[in-house]
């Protein structure tokens, strides 16, 4: 019973809070919210026993990337921002594709039979600890997608480089 | 666990790619003549095709595979990039957008498609496609001072992402009930659960017999069907193509959606080739209404661009047709039309793109009129890609889609093929009307052509290669079916 209640708690947090995230029209109070978000994520982790990806997920994304999301918002012009709508016109149409697809989906989950399990058990992980066993599955097994995942950081710095430094061109 | 160092051999056209692009990042920075840039990235491009012959096997746990069929796909990758290039070099001079970054980003993104139609497992399949589209994305909004080209970036980033969010949503309901990310390994399990399903519903082909193996299969068919500009997935494909600078459109409507077109082949054909009935359900309002708002909303377009747009739409429809015919015949089918695709669509966008010169967009239908009064050869250029996309013989757009509609025929969806007959037939409208536009009107006002010799040589290469696989079709043909031969 007591897993169940903790995840029903942050699951149903985390929705919250992202709808909270997408309707403040203050930018700073979508951020305060999305920390809150960021916090009850990296607490659907620990719950999982995956404590390193819980303390990366508070270290990187509630420590430096909210903080670079609110550099960001120094530079906009926030009395500006509050007259801009919210939303555009067709967002009752997004609404209705959205509340069909949690429908279908949760008729669906219903009938869901979880696959054979591998061989990554809690007794495994706790024996082994986390960050070993995810350290030495990103070096060997999964290598070769570890290292695809470093060019895709690289092609957003260039994207971010080109987009927004250089001046007109010869 | 001991480490056991994979076999480099099958990815390393990959590796040399990676090294390349980045080199090329560098020596950007010491390089002033961006045309050496340009040069160099098509030399990159062919020295990764002459690694590609010697490149076959699976490596990493199967997590990689170079076979015939990714082989193929590369081809055209390369193709792209090499046509792509080849008609930048003048255009992001005229857009002053001239920057080497740009040649770069062509390959990062290439190398994201490469990843693709390899892809063995579904966690490279997905990085793979976040390689190509962020690159997509950034050349999308190449020219930053111009509003329609930032639009375009930001709708295809938002759009894309959504897309991303649907795949990595049916990645892990197929992770979920199979347990593995491993496409061949979900084929397995997928047959085993469709027995199962079977056994306990009485109807053998109920047509919903696993529900949540059905959702994770929609929620793929969206995620691909982004990537290929499929309705009702393709809202962003007008404005993006649109707003992109011309070159990257041209790069766009090839290059990512050929790659969609590999890892749909791949996934619906391996890892769902038990599901067949299920997802051809899926499939085929999809390709129907693709080609119908394809080629009906071309119709009433004023840009050239957007219909243009509009006509990649129709033929993504056209291509469903051989995935939906679920037979090595259909795909080889899917690969041909997809070569002939890349030639006669870059070929018109190399014409597009001469039109544009200093001070005059010239990426209005109108702009066309009395081309061929002023520019005989542009105009007939042009003329044998409109009648390439319409597919009229001896041009190869007509071959293409004959061995598409004749692997549905013989899959039996007659009806589909004729709808496709229909709306290629309705599609003749638009094609000709420019063709109408150029020979039969007054040239209005004088159009200047900005020819350049890298735009000479790629409409040599696109007008020649269309004229030759219309006319000699088996070889391409042959080939492809031997690339298709494993499904």
């Amino acid at each position: 019973m007591l897993p169940e209640l903790f995840f029903g708690y942050y699951a149903s947090a985390i929705v919250i809070f992202s709808l909270l995230v997408v309707t403040r029209s203050n930018p700073v109070h979508s951020i305060m919210w999305m920390l809150l978000l960021f916090f009850h994520i990296a607490g659907l982790y620990l719950f999982l026993n995956a404590e390193f990806i819980a303390a990366i997920q508070v270290i990187v994304y509630a420590g430096a990337i909210l903080v670079l999301f609110l550099f960001v918002v120094l530079l906009l012009n926030l009395r500006e921002e509050l007259k801009v709508k919210k939303f555009i016109g067709s967002w009752p149409a997004g609404l209705f594709i959205a509340a069909a697809l949690l429908v279908i989906i949760l008729s669906v989950v219903k009938s869901f039979v979880p696959g054979p399990a591998g061989k990554y058990s809690i007794e495994f992980i706790k024996q082994e600890t986390h960050t070993k066993a995810l350290g030495t599955l990103l070096y060997t097994d999964y290598l070769f997608p570890f290292e695809i995942a470093s060019l895709v950081l690289l092609v957003a710095i260039i994207g971010a480089i080109v987009l927004a430094k250089r001046k007109k061109g010869n | 666990m001991p480490f056991v160092m994979p076999d480099l051999g099958p990815v390393m056209p990959e590796i040399v790619m990676t090294c390349l692009a980045l080199l090329i990042l560098l020596a950007d920075l010491v390089i002033k003549r961006k045309e050496t840039i340009a040069f160099l990235s098509i030399a990159s491009a062919a020295i990764v095709t002459y690694l590609l012959a010697g490149s076959a096997g699976i490596t990493f746990k199967g997590m990689f595979i170079a076979d015939n069929y990714s082989l193929f796909f590369k081809l055209i990758f390369m193709l792209n990039v090499i046509l792509t290039v080849l008609i930048s070099v003048k255009y992001i001079a005229i857009e002053k957008v001239n920057f080497g970054e740009y040649y770069s980003l062509i390959l990062f993104s290439t190398l994201g498609m490469m990843l693709m139609a390899s892809a063995g497992d579904l966690i490279v399949l997905y990085l793979g496609l976040e390689l190509m589209a962020l690159s997509a994305y950034v050349l999308a909004g190449f020219l930053r001072h111009d509003i329609k080209s930032n639009e375009a970036a930001i709708k295809y980033f938002l759009l894309g992402s959504f897309a991303s969010a649907f795949l990595l949503y049916g990645i892990s309901m197929i992770y979920g009930l199979t347990g593995t990310t491993d496409i061949y390994k979900i084929g397995e399990e997928v047959n085993r659960l469709i027995g199962e399903s079977k056994i306990s519903t009485s109807s053998p082909i109920h047509p919903f017999t696993h529900s949540p193996l059905l959702l994770s299969i929609v929620m793929f068919a969206a995620a691909f069907s982004f990537k290929i500009a499929a309705v009702p997935f393709h809202m962003w494909a007008p404005d993006v193509y649109e707003g992109a600078p011309t070159s990257v459109t041209a790069f766009m409507s090839v290059g990512p959606k050929a790659a969609g077109f590999a890892v749909l082949g791949r996934v619906f054909l391996t890892a769902f080739g038990a599901a067949r009935i299920e997802w051809t359900g899926i499939l085929i309002p999809i390709a129907a209404l693709t080609m119908a708002v394809g080629n009906i909303v071309a119709i009433s377009q004023t840009n050239i661009k957007r219909m243009l747009a509009y006509s990649s739409i129709a033929h993504a429809g056209y291509m469903l047709l051989g995935i939906i015919a679920g037979t090595s015949e259909g795909m080889a089918s899917v690969l041909n039309y997809m070569l002939i695709y890349a030639f006669m669509n870059i070929g018109a966008f190399a014409v597009v793109i001469m039109l544009r010169s200093e001070g005059f967009k010239g990426d209005n239908i109108s702009d066309y009129e009395g081309l061929a009064k002023t520019h005989p050869l542009a105009a007939a250029l042009m003329l044998v890609f409109m009648f390439s996309l319409t597919g009229i013989p001896p041009t190869a757009g007509f071959m293409g889609k004959f061995y598409l509609f004749m692997s549905a025929v013989s899959a039996g969806y007659v009806w589909l093929a004729v709808t496709a007959v229909i709306f290629s037939a309705i599609s003749a409208y638009f094609y000709l009307r420019i063709v109408m536009y150029m020979y039969m009107k007054e040239p209005k006002a004088e159009v200047q052509l900005s020819a350049s010799p890298g735009i000479a040589l790629a409409l040599a290469i696109t007008v020649i290669a269309v004229l030759i696989i219309g006319v000699l079709p088996s070889k391409v043909i042959s080939v492809a079916r031997i690339a298709a031969a494993g499904f």
